[in-house]
């Protein structure tokens, strides 16, 4: 596609949405048969597979850690995920991607209880239309939870852009490509930031409302993430508060 | 790159004292330590510099060659930068291929030049589709005492507006200086319990839960962001961050003037 004159046309996107609209986004929880946990991930046209294996031993030897468990992220993208043939293998960027996807978790993850072990998170993008970072995180967090890993909350992810100067949600590839702004932003259920970046130009004050943007988009996610594993699971399981076990029943 | 080893109690000092207001150095929240730019240290290169950040020091190497442009952007020069965290900077670096923390540094600094529009590519075209300048940044970490990412990046823009294009070489006319758009900045800030700090030193990076990069432009606008680490940030204090960065860009970037 060549650059079209107008990114926003009547106030709607060129795929009808307005600033504010997500893409569709599909979750589905445990579709691996192998691994500990997995989710598959449709977020507007990217696809990604996530699976966590572990608590397991870590190999080699020495990564091991004797009081806390290691926390492995590998983001990969398929050859044929893209327009242009993807050379296999993994470059500069999905080594940065994988590094902040990793800190984007790990924080969330309840390391201190597998000491010497290794969690590891495996994420292919099989598909990529724009924000396929944030795909990844999103999927990779309900996996970790699928796998049982004990967590303190989910994370969620979403990229803000900004395009015909306008601050807009979610950017899908066109937007990406013509786009002068795209800030990836993930989030835990405590509000809390816990990856930031940023390319392209945006004012303190278009920055100011991106992030808040993002916010409220992760506050979505994270409701679709928590209804993915409860139709797995068939009940709520991640209740608001922690309700306190009485008379020592467990709670199945 | 294996960790540096801190001990608790030097973590609980920092700790204590930025919840007094205070650090190990004595330095303000948001003061840097001294900085010098020196520029045209390697007379091989088509432009160089020696940036310290206190006791951190990198060298910053330019150069530039013909070679073909990418196939989408047949008018337009071509970015490559490299960053190497070579063992003698610091007890903690290996040799061998750069680890996702070189690459990580290497890829931020890229992306405030690039982002930020520094260097007028659209210049550097010699024939269209055919021949194009390749802009070569590498960056050599000399003294790694904390703050590496402002170091590179100020190293880098120095490095830039002291780059002549080495026509005469390559039979195409006179040298002339590299044509400049910007000059980005980046300032780097941790958290320490409830305290922002910006140029954190190696222990207080060693401590730090998380930090926060930011590159604004000229004008003081964002060309780009990066955390690192796995701490969190409030959007308060990413928001916070994101204003003072922009201010104290303007004293980092005093620093440069007057050179080419």
């Amino acid at each position: 596609m060549s650059k079209p004159e107008k990114l926003i046309v009547d106030g709607k996107r060129l795929d009808g949405r307005g600033p504010f609209d997500m893409r569709p986004i599909k979750f589905t929880a445990g579709v691996l048969k192998r691994a500990d946990g997995s989710c598959y991930l449709e977020f507007g046209g990217n696809k990604v597979m996530a699976a966590v294996y572990g608590p397991r031993e870590v190999h080699p030897r020495h990564m091991q850690n004797a009081s806390r468990a290691i926390v492995r992220y590998r983001y990969n993208m398929a050859s044929f995920s893209v327009e242009e043939r993807k050379r296999p293998g993994p470059d500069r960027r999905s080594i940065e991607i994988s590094k902040v996807s990793r800190e984007a978790l790990e924080g969330v993850v309840m390391e201190e209880l597998y000491p010497r072990s290794a969690i590891d998170v495996f994420v292919e993008i099989l598909q990529a239309d724009a924000g396929s970072r944030v795909a990844g995180i999103n999927a990779a967090s309900v996996a970790l939870a699928d796998a049982g890993i004990p967590m303190k909350c989910l994370v969620s992810a979403v990229a803000v852009g900004k395009i015909d100067g306008e601050v807009v949600l979610d950017l899908n590839k066109d937007e990406d490509n013509y786009g002068s702004a795209d800030l990836p932003i993930a989030m835990n259920q405590f509000g809390e930031i816990t990856l930031c970046q940023m390319d392209g130009h945006l004012t303190e004050e278009e920055f100011g409302r991106a992030l808040d943007m993002a916010v409220d988009g992760c506050k979505k996610i994270h409701e679709l993430q928590k209804q993915a594993l409860i139709e797995k699971y068939g009940q709520d399981i991640t209740p608001d508060v922690a309700q306190p076990i009485e008379g020592g029943e467990t709670n199945e | 790159m294996s960790e540096d080893v801190i001990a608790e109690i030097k973590r609980d000092y920092i700790f204590s004292l930025a919840a007094q207001g205070d650090r190990a150095d004595g330095r303000k929240f948001d003061e840097y330590r001294p900085i010098s730019v020196e520029v045209g240290v390697i007379d091989k290169a088509e432009g160089s510099s020696r940036v310290k950040i206190g006791n951190t020091q990198v060298i910053v190497g330019v150069k530039m060659q013909p070679g073909e442009p990418f196939p989408d952007t047949p008018d337009t020069g071509v970015i490559i930068t490299n960053l190497e965290l070579v063992p003698l900077a610091s007890p903690t670096f290996e040799s061998g291929p750069p680890r996702e923390d070189a690459i990580e540094l290497a890829r931020v600094t890229d992306r405030g030049v690039r982002e930020s529009g520094a260097i007028d590519l659209s210049k550097l075209c010699i024939e269209s589709g055919q021949k194009v300048w390749m802009v070569f940044i590498d960056v050599h970490v000399l003294d790694h005492d904390g703050n590496l990412m402002d170091a590179a990046s100020l190293g880098a823009i120095a490095a830039l507006k002291n780059t002549k294009v080495p026509n005469t070489k390559f039979g195409l006319g006179e040298d002339v200086p590299l044509p400049l758009n910007d000059v980005p900045v980046a300032v780097t800030a941790i958290n320490v319990g409830n305290a922002i700090l910006l140029d954190p030193s190696l222990d207080e990076g060693n401590v730090a839960p998380c930090r926060l990069t930011v590159i604004t432009n000229k004008e003081g606008a964002l060309a780009g962001m990066q955390k690192s680490g796995v701490g969190t940030l409030t959007p308060d204090q990413i928001k916070y961050i994101v204003h003072i960065a922009s201010e104290k860009a303007n004293v980092l970037r005093e620093k440069l003037e007057g050179i080419q």
